[in-house]
């Protein structure tokens, strides 16, 4: 098994780009990762991407070819879906292959084309993660379903309304300060803790900026294996050392826990396994932060915090830019963007530029050695986790 | 177009003759299933679901999807029956379902589409 290491990493600007194709927008994403890999085209062997709902909101299927073409590859070419998760889980087969000494270079990455939609149709497409029979036609939304886990959440641990939708705002606002100097960023200003509370109901007690927004856009990563980075003298700093996956009952009636995610707990210790690791270890991540109270409950399965506990965490300033583990240094979900199928590798690239010192925060994290990145599919009925280092 | 296993059990509501399957070793689970995701045990009964079940979660819905937009604002809940869960959406004035109300199921009908949705009704 030989060690993987990111070579390079590439993303498009995260937000409303209509009249752009999903083809042209995973190009830019893999000539930019192209060239800040410094590998050449041919050396690619295998393409991994991520694509939700490009059948809907794009009526394009078989979408592995035409990225690859987009791309300018001829080698073996997979979309993986898995709903938010299709970009982590596609880096996650990408990083297992390299690692497997199947293939040295794998680009990984995701693309999704939304704002093309209307937001009712974009709304339906995206309800497609849920269980169709179960919840779509128990009227149940994507906001809907994280705002049954938030009162769920609420209620398990005691905490008023009015905490908890003032501990969700603080979650918002602080991502929205992140993204501030992110130049990929879709919302690069700040939003006050009253300005979310303010905000019109989605799916009470979720407002509009609880919600992440709806986000052209996409991601691709260079993987190699640790011996090509050395034969071709790759300034390649950062590695790839843990990756988990995990699954839950699709329908959140089905699950032993409302208002936990045990799925991304199950990926969690897979990823801190190979990584030799534990919550400790971490000194920050990018997490999924769809909704506010997702990036809550992703930090309590990633054992950052107890359960119960991590609610308040922004408000106290500990996972803030300046705070003990910041989370979210990209802005997250939220104020960086969602672009479904891209977010998954738009997390790794970024926790690779905070922590090779040349994203816009990294001096918030200037000495840190391991990142966690957390990517989930619906309401979390799919998790993959991905553990980062700085080497050598 | 049907959707077997599903329909029935859903009609089944309607003649206030609701029901789950439990599996050999006691899983309560919703149809269709031929294999009990906790053992693996494929052999199944009909039970009797209880008349009411408690509300464990709620939302206000007010940005629906297309297929509910005249139903919106409406409550979603998702109640538990001991042996199951059920998500449905309340039969009552959105915002006054709370955590630990009784609800019972019901067959009504989308005001957007006319479909059958399974409602949940304060008790
Ligand atoms: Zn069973």
């Amino acid at each position: 098994m030989t060690g993987v290491r990111v070579a390079g990493v590439g993303l498009t600007h995260f937000g409303s780009h209509p009249d752009r194709t999903g083809r042209d927008l995973f190009a830019e994403a893999a000539l930019n990762a192209r060239e800040d890999a410094g590998v050449p085209l041919d050396d690619i062997e295998q393409l991994n991407v991520g694509n939700f709902a490009g059948s809907l909101l794009e009526e394009q299927g078989h979408m592995a070819p035409l990225l690859a073409e987009a791309a300018g590859l001829d080698c073996p070419a997979t979309r993986y879906e898995e709903a938010c998760a299709s970009a982590g889980v596609a880096v996650r087969e990408a990083v297992r292959t390299v690692r497997s000494g199947e293939a040295d270079v794998v680009l990984a990455g995701g693309m999704e084309r939304m704002t093309n939609n209307d937001t009712p149709e974009t709304t339906e497409a995206l309800a497609i993660a849920a269980d169709e029979l179960f919840e779509i036609r128990a009227g149940v939304t994507f906001p809907g379903a994280y705002a049954l886990m938030a009162t769920a959440y609420a209620d398990a641990f005691d905490v008023d309304e009015d905490e908890l939708k003032t501990d969700l705002a603080n979650v918002a606002s602080k991502n929205h300060d992140n993204a501030i100097p992110n130049e990929y960023a879709q919302y690069q200003r700040e939003i006050s803790v009253q300005q979310a509370l303010d905000a019109p109901p989605v799916a009470e007690p979720l407002g509009l900026f609880d919600c992440c927004p709806v986000t052209d856009g996409a991601s691709a990563i260079v993987l190699v294996s640790e011996e090509y980075a050395a034969e071709h003298d790759l300034s390649a700093e950062v590695a790839v050392v843990g990756t988990g996956q995990g699954t839950d009952r699709m329908a959140l009636q089905d699950r032993e826990y409302l208002a936990r995610t045990p799925a991304a707990d199950d990926a969690a210790a897979m990823a801190y396994e190979e990584a030799g690791i534990d919550a400790t270890d971490v000194d920050l991540a990018e997490v999924h932060d769809c909704f506010t109270i997702a990036e809550v409950l992703a930090i309590e399965s990633l054992g950052l915090y107890e359960p119960g506990e991590g609610l308040g965490a922004a408000r106290r300033g500990e996972t803030r830019a300046d705070g003990k583990r910041p989370v979210n240094l990209s802005g997250g979900l939220k104020a960086k963007g969602h672009p479904v199928g891209a977010t998954g590798g738009s997390q790794i690239a970024e926790m690779t530029r905070l922590l090779r010192g040349d994203h816009p925060n990294s001096d918030h994290v200037a000495d840190a050695e391991v990142g966690v990145t957390h990517n989930a599919g619906g309401t979390v009925a799919s998790a993959v986790v991905h553990v980062l280092e700085v080497a050598e | 177009m049907s959707d077997a296993g599903f329909d029935e059990w859903l009609h089944a509501f309607a003649a206030e003759d609701g029901y789950y399957l439990e599996c050999a070793n006691g899983h309560g689970l919703l149809p269709p299933r031929r294999i009990c995701p906790d053992c693996g045990s494929t052999e199944f009964s009909e039970e009797s679901l209880p008349e009411s079940g408690t509300v464990a979660a709620v939302t206000t819905v007010h940005v629906p999807a297309p297929s509910f937009d005249a139903d919106a604002p409406y409550d979603t809940v998702v109640a538990d029956f001991g042996a199951i869960r059920l998500t449905g959406v309340v039969d009552a004035e959105p915002g006054t379902v709370e955590i630990g109300d009784d609800v019972e199921p019901a067959v009504g009908a989308s005001e957007t589409t006319g479909n059958d949705v399974l409602m949940l009704r304060p008790v």
